[in-house]
């Protein structure tokens, strides 16, 4: 099968690897039909995670048509259209239990810090991802859904990340009526976070970035008041002066570890490497929420250590909330939401790459070219 | 917006936001969907843990464990291998050792573990890359560059604050060869003179 394939820092190619085989009585083998880049894969590309080795498929946001099941599955046959949260869970750890399905303790032997991922690394467990035209799908009668026949193929597969992050991020966020919320980051999941947001009450949703074509769709699709900190000297102060020098009550990340919007952070986080990342969004959201207000973490970072301002967190009695999704708790409502129209993932896609181009992908992902917001990925098996 | 008071005293220093939000009606008017979800207590993911056994389609308790695990790396924060497991790329060579060292030795708590796994992963970029000099298809410097010809990298930029920061990109992501080559080049010739004598 052809797959995408990691060589080092900055360098994917496609390859030809085996079609995966079923290595446990209840995994899938799925063929897939769509797969997306998400914000997070860049972490990858460019170097940030560490156990990413050569060879690696990255991929966690895919969908696909279940092509062989194993022995011990119940709920899936061979045909039937699926997709797939990014999590590998068991359902059955004293996390998947209690809903945690993002911290499943079954599915990676490679660290406890976190859960099981597609296509991120062995940090989380050392799964080929669904760039590729098969994937091997573990727990099948835990994690995948048959797609709803009125569900559009673009929708579901930002389903299974980008979109259910940003509705979670909103979550975290204990947002209550007529909240101003602020949301940093106009990339996929800012964008659904900024329209779950109004979900869930709040009065007004401020989005920042710095690229226009994300903050012109934050205004379209959000509708949401926009800043480009290009354009402002310090965001965090305009943070106070804009909400009558309380703050935010509420502010979601939904930017992670790569954050622009500092010479230094980004220098010896991003370029140099001298720490897991740059937190610039996380700083800003420490220090622009109100005090006793609510900071929600949902963009991506490291097990590497990143220069953070928990003081300022502590003396403003903050609250902190943060986790990576546990997708499939999201869907029942977001599936509704979705169909009446409240949700509406698709609109952020921008560029649709055959497999066969995703290094062009990835370059136009990675430096923000050509107004890219969402790119997605057609394997030429589907 | 900046908000203008009479007698000069913003929202932070009194009891209530002196500006109240728009009115539901407003809103609804407004936002499609707007407080579908307004009842904190009926979101998907309120409370956190949410005990629910038998409910996410497991039919086990424990699952049936994944035959392979035995020699395969795993966090010693952890009992065993997990019953189910990512087989690619299994752990080989030189960048193997380091981060089977990064395993064996370091807890998930200590840095010395994650900055292992990372120079593991660099001798495995550069072990690859010298390989792929040998192959029909050797590695370049950065893949999808082509991007920058196609899809406006000039005009992509233009006005953005992060246009100066990728000029670093170059830099660093062609440095390491350069320096590569240069080292290589030395080495070979001082070999060349010392079999000249």
């Amino acid at each position: 099968m052809r797959a995408m394939t990691y060589r080092g820092p900055y360098k994917i190619r496609v390859e030809e690897k085996d079609i995966p085989p079923i290595e446990h009585p209840n995994d899938a083998i799925v063929r897939v039909t769509l797969a997306a880049i998400c914000g997070s894969d860049l972490h990858l590309y460019h170097g940030l995670m560490p156990d990413t080795r050569v060879g690696h498929t990255f991929g966690h946001e895919f969908i696909g048509v279940v092509e062989q099941v194993g022995p011990s599955v119940q709920n899936l046959q061979v045909g039937d259209r699926v997709m797939v949260p990014f999590n590998i869970f068991c359902g059955s750890c004293w996390f998947c239990t209690r809903g945690l399905y993002s911290n499943c303790h079954n599915v990676n032997p490679n660290a406890t810090a976190v859960g099981g991922i597609y296509g991120y690394s062995h940090t989380t467990g050392g799964y080929d991802g669904g760039q590729a035209e098969y994937v091997r799908v573990p727990f099948a009668d835990v994690g995948p859904v048959k797609i709803p026949d009125w569900m559009h193929d673009e929708d579901a597969v930002l389903l299974t990340d980008a979109a259910a992050t940003g509705y979670f991020g909103a979550q975290l966020g204990e947002i209550v009526e007529g909240d101003t919320v602020v949301v940093l980051g106009a990339g996929p999941v800012g964008l659904i976070a900024a329209q779950s947001s109004w979900l869930m009450g709040a009065g007004r949703v401020i989005v920042v970035d710095h690229l226009p074509e994300r903050l012109e769709k934050a205004r379209t699709m959000a509708h949401a008041e926009v800043w480009n900190y290009d354009e402002i000297d310090d965001v965090v102060v305009e943070m106070k002066r804009q909400t009558d020098f309380l703050g935010a009550d509420v502010v979601i990340d939904a930017v992670g570890a790569e954050a622009d919007g500092n010479l230094l952070m980004q220098v010896t986080g991003t370029k140099l490497k001298l720490q897991g990342g740059s937190p610039v969004a996380l700083n800003w959201a420490i220090d622009g929420v109100r005090k006793g207000g609510t900071v929600s973490v949902v963009g991506a970072y490291g097990p590497i250590p990143n220069l953070v301002k928990f003081g300022d967190a502590l003396n403003k009695g903050l609250t902190l909330r943060m986790n990576q999704t546990p997708v499939k708790r999201q869907w029942p409502r977001m599936f509704e939401h979705v169909r009446n129209g409240h949700l509406t993932p698709r609109e952020m896609v921008t560029h649709r790459f055959p497999l066969e181009d995703i290094a062009e992908a990835y370059h136009v992902f990675s430096a923000k070219l050509d107004g890219c917001i969402k790119p997605l990925i057609v394997p030429s098996a589907s | 917006m900046t908000e203008n008071h009479e007698d000069g005293v913003p929202t932070v220093y009194v009891s209530d936001k002196r500006t109240p939000p728009p009115s539901r009606e407003e809103l609804r008017a407004r936002i499609p969907g707007w407080g579908a979800d307004l009842d904190p207590a009926d979101r998907p993911s309120n409370p956190k843990l949410q005990y629910a056994p038998g409910t996410s389609g497991a039919h086990w308790d424990f699952p049936e464990r994944q035959p392979g695990a035995e020699g395969r790396e795993r966090s010693i924060e952890h009992a065993f291998v997990t019953p189910v497991f990512g087989t690619a790329q299994p752990l080989h060579g030189v960048s193997g050792a380091i981060r089977r060292l990064a395993y064996v030795r370091f807890g998930e708590g200590r840095l010395a573990h994650w900055m292992l796994l990372i120079a593991g992963d660099r001798v495995d970029a550069w072990g690859s890359h010298l390989r792929s000099f040998a192959s029909t298809r050797p590695d370049v410097p950065a893949t999808g560059v082509r991007a920058e010809f196609t899809r406006g990298g000039v005009g992509s930029r233009k006005g953005r604050s992060d246009a100066r920061h990728h000029l670093l990109d170059p830099v660093i992501v062609v440095g390491p060869w350069v320096a590569g080559a240069g080292a290589a080049a030395l080495g070979v010739g001082k070999l060349l003179r010392a079999l000249r004598r």
